[in-house]
């Protein structure tokens, strides 16, 4: 299989406003149409690095980003990113579901709406297909307009990723998706990622190491806002080269 | 021997001192209230419930009393203030949560917040020495020049540019309640959680997009609380109006007319209430502010209570 990096991570540092260092030279490649997973205890920076993906630590002022991130052939940390386009092109889920106030339909068709399809037949029939593809299809068709509220937390968990899908990003970033949801959506939640990475490339955090284990393809292990190590996941949890990534993933702290 | 069924001495005194501090308020409300309709009785049985809020004669030569065009000043005043108010306010309210600088939120914050503490009476003195020869030099000759031959538009603006009219009472009024629709407008969206917005960032959208789909319909109710508790404050407020809405008791459609409202009556006819049914009219009058008022505040309470339950899961 010819692989190939969709984001490449080049001596990235980022600072808070306040100067606190959160994320330290990583060097970081992650390959297109994969899971990529990043481990490592609470405060690490995983959540931190994820969220320079789609630059949304610009919304608070005063944070500060040194490195280079290569999204195909742009740095997206240049000033003259477009940070609208960026966002359909990288999306990203939450750990609490995000439904906003609206109904289910408008939920996915208000992305789409944005990028300027308006044509009532494709809004209907693309938001369809978003929900077919988050696996929602089935239980929501008959209540595609009543409030996204009336889902349960697994379902708008759902309806976030078919909302994020629905505008075609070839980036998904998931931060710790499951870690607000009971087991049975956690596991609805994991076939999905097996589906749809055909489709998009997945970075994923997670506290949960049986759930990076199994649906991921490359781990990244984080402490003190280092990354320790890199590999397959295979190697990071049979046979880590680092002895704290061995420490880490068999439990001996964490 | 357990613990929780001996009560400590102080804790006794502590809580009936609370209790009896909390028990006085609706003691003061019943009081009031006994008042207001003790005083009033005399005008209730000659005048009627009906009848009182139908008439628009206020006549104290003919000792002849009807609220309606009280009522009529004080819904206008009021209603057009919000109109002034909820704008500006909301506008306010949107650029301090999501739009203005870090560095910037501070001291609009605190502006608004002056803003809000500066007594009526100075609204008042500002209205009438400032805003109204403002109104009446400029502004109202404007408004009548660009309606005129208008239909229906050149009706509200008819008569002579005063300076001491609706207009400018509405004006006054709008700025004193920015304040406290802004500010609850500001604290309903700020509940509007983060990792909403951030997820509509994050399907690219703008601010403005965010602000007009996520952040707007989050708080809706929130907001509509906020105007109507405002509302409420525009109903009662005598000061920042009396020196500039004259004492008018007719009904006009002209917005350059003078008028009365229920406070200003009160304010200034009490001095000269020479009959026993001239005052208790008056008081009358006052009672249906004090409905007025109540109902207006259930409203807004029963918005807020339903917002906050809302969200607060």
């Amino acid at each position: 299989m010819l692989e190939q990096i969709e984001l490449r991570v080049k001596g990235l540092n980022f600072y808070y406003s306040g100067g606190i260092h959160a994320l330290k030279q990583i060097n970081l490649p992650v390959h297109s149409k994969q899971v990529t997973a990043l481990i490592g205890p609470s405060g690490c920076g995983k959540t931190t690095l994820l969220r320079c993906f789609n630059r949304m630590h610009d919304l608070y002022p005063g944070n500060r980003y040194e490195g280079e991130i290569h999204f195909v052939k742009d740095n997206i940390l240049s000033p003259d990113t477009d940070l609208i386009n960026l966002r359909s092109r990288i999306g990203m889920v939450f750990q609490k579901p995000t439904p906003f106030p609206m109904t289910i339909f408008d939920n996915i068709a208000y992305g789409l709406k944005l990028k300027g399809i308006n044509k009532r037949a494709e809004l209907s029939e693309r938001v369809e297909r978003a929900l077919q593809h988050a696996a929602l299809w089935d239980e929501a068709k008959d209540k595609l307009n009543s409030s996204a509220y009336d889902l349960s937390g697994g379902q708008q968990q759902r309806l976030v990723i078919a909302r994020a899908l629905a505008v075609n990003p070839e980036v998904l970033l998931f931060d710790e998706p499951t870690s607000a949801l009971d087991p049975i959506s956690t596991s609805k939640i994991e076939e999905l990622f097996d589906k749809i990475k055909k489709d998009v490339t997945i970075i994923i955090v997670t506290h949960n190491m049986q759930q990076a284990a199994r649906i991921s393809d490359w781990t990244g292990f984080m402490m003190l806002g280092e990354l320790v190590e890199f590999d397959t996941t295979d190697k990071i949890f049979t046979a880590p080269a680092e002895k704290l990534t061995e420490d880490y993933v068999t439990g001996r702290f964490g | 021997m357990s613990e929780t069924s001996k009560k400590s001495p102080m804790d006794m005194v502590f809580a009936s001192v609370t209790g009896i501090a909390s028990f006085s308020v609706i003691i003061f409300i019943i009081g009031i209230l006994y008042v207001l309709i003790n005083e009033s009785s005399l005008a209730i049985r000659q005048f009627g419930v009906i009848q009182f809020l139908t008439s628009a004669d206020w006549d104290p030569v003919k000792n002849s009393f009807g609220a309606l065009t009280n009522i009529y000043g004080t819904f206008l005043t009021t209603i057009l203030s919000m109109v002034f108010a909820i704008p500006v306010a909301i506008g306010i309210a949107i650029f301090v949560t999501e739009i203005s600088p870090n560095a910037l939120k501070g001291p609009i914050g605190i502006a608004i917040e002056l803003l809000a503490a500066i007594p009526s009476i100075i609204y008042g003195m500002w209205g009438l020495f400032t805003l109204s020869p403002i109104m009446s030099n400029y502004v109202e000759p404007f408004l009548k020049k660009i309606t005129v031959g208008l239909p229906f538009v050149n009706i509200i603006f008819q008569g002579t540019p005063m300076g001491i009219d609706i207009l400018t009472a509405s004006v006054i009024l709008s700025i004193m309640i920015i304040p406290f629709t802004a500010s609850i407008a500001r604290d309903s969206f700020n509940l509007t959680p983060s990792v909403v917005k951030e997820s509509a960032y994050a399907i690219g959208a703008t601010k403005w997009e965010v602000v007009k789909n996520v952040v707007l319909p989050y708080s809706k109710l929130g907001v509509f609380g906020g105007i109507v508790l405002s509302l409420g404050r525009a109903l009662g407020e005598t000061m920042a109006v009396a020196f500039v809405l004259g004492n008018n008791h007719r009904i006009t459609t002209s917005l350059l007319d003078a008028a009365a409202t229920i406070t200003v009556t009160l304010a200034n006819e009490f001095a000269e209430a020479d009959t026993d049914i001239y005052l208790s009219s008056l008081f009358y009058l006052a009672l249906v502010l004090f409905v007025m008022s109540f109902i207006t505040l259930a409203i807004a309470k029963f918005f807020l209570l339903k917002a906050e339950r809302k969200y607060s899961r």
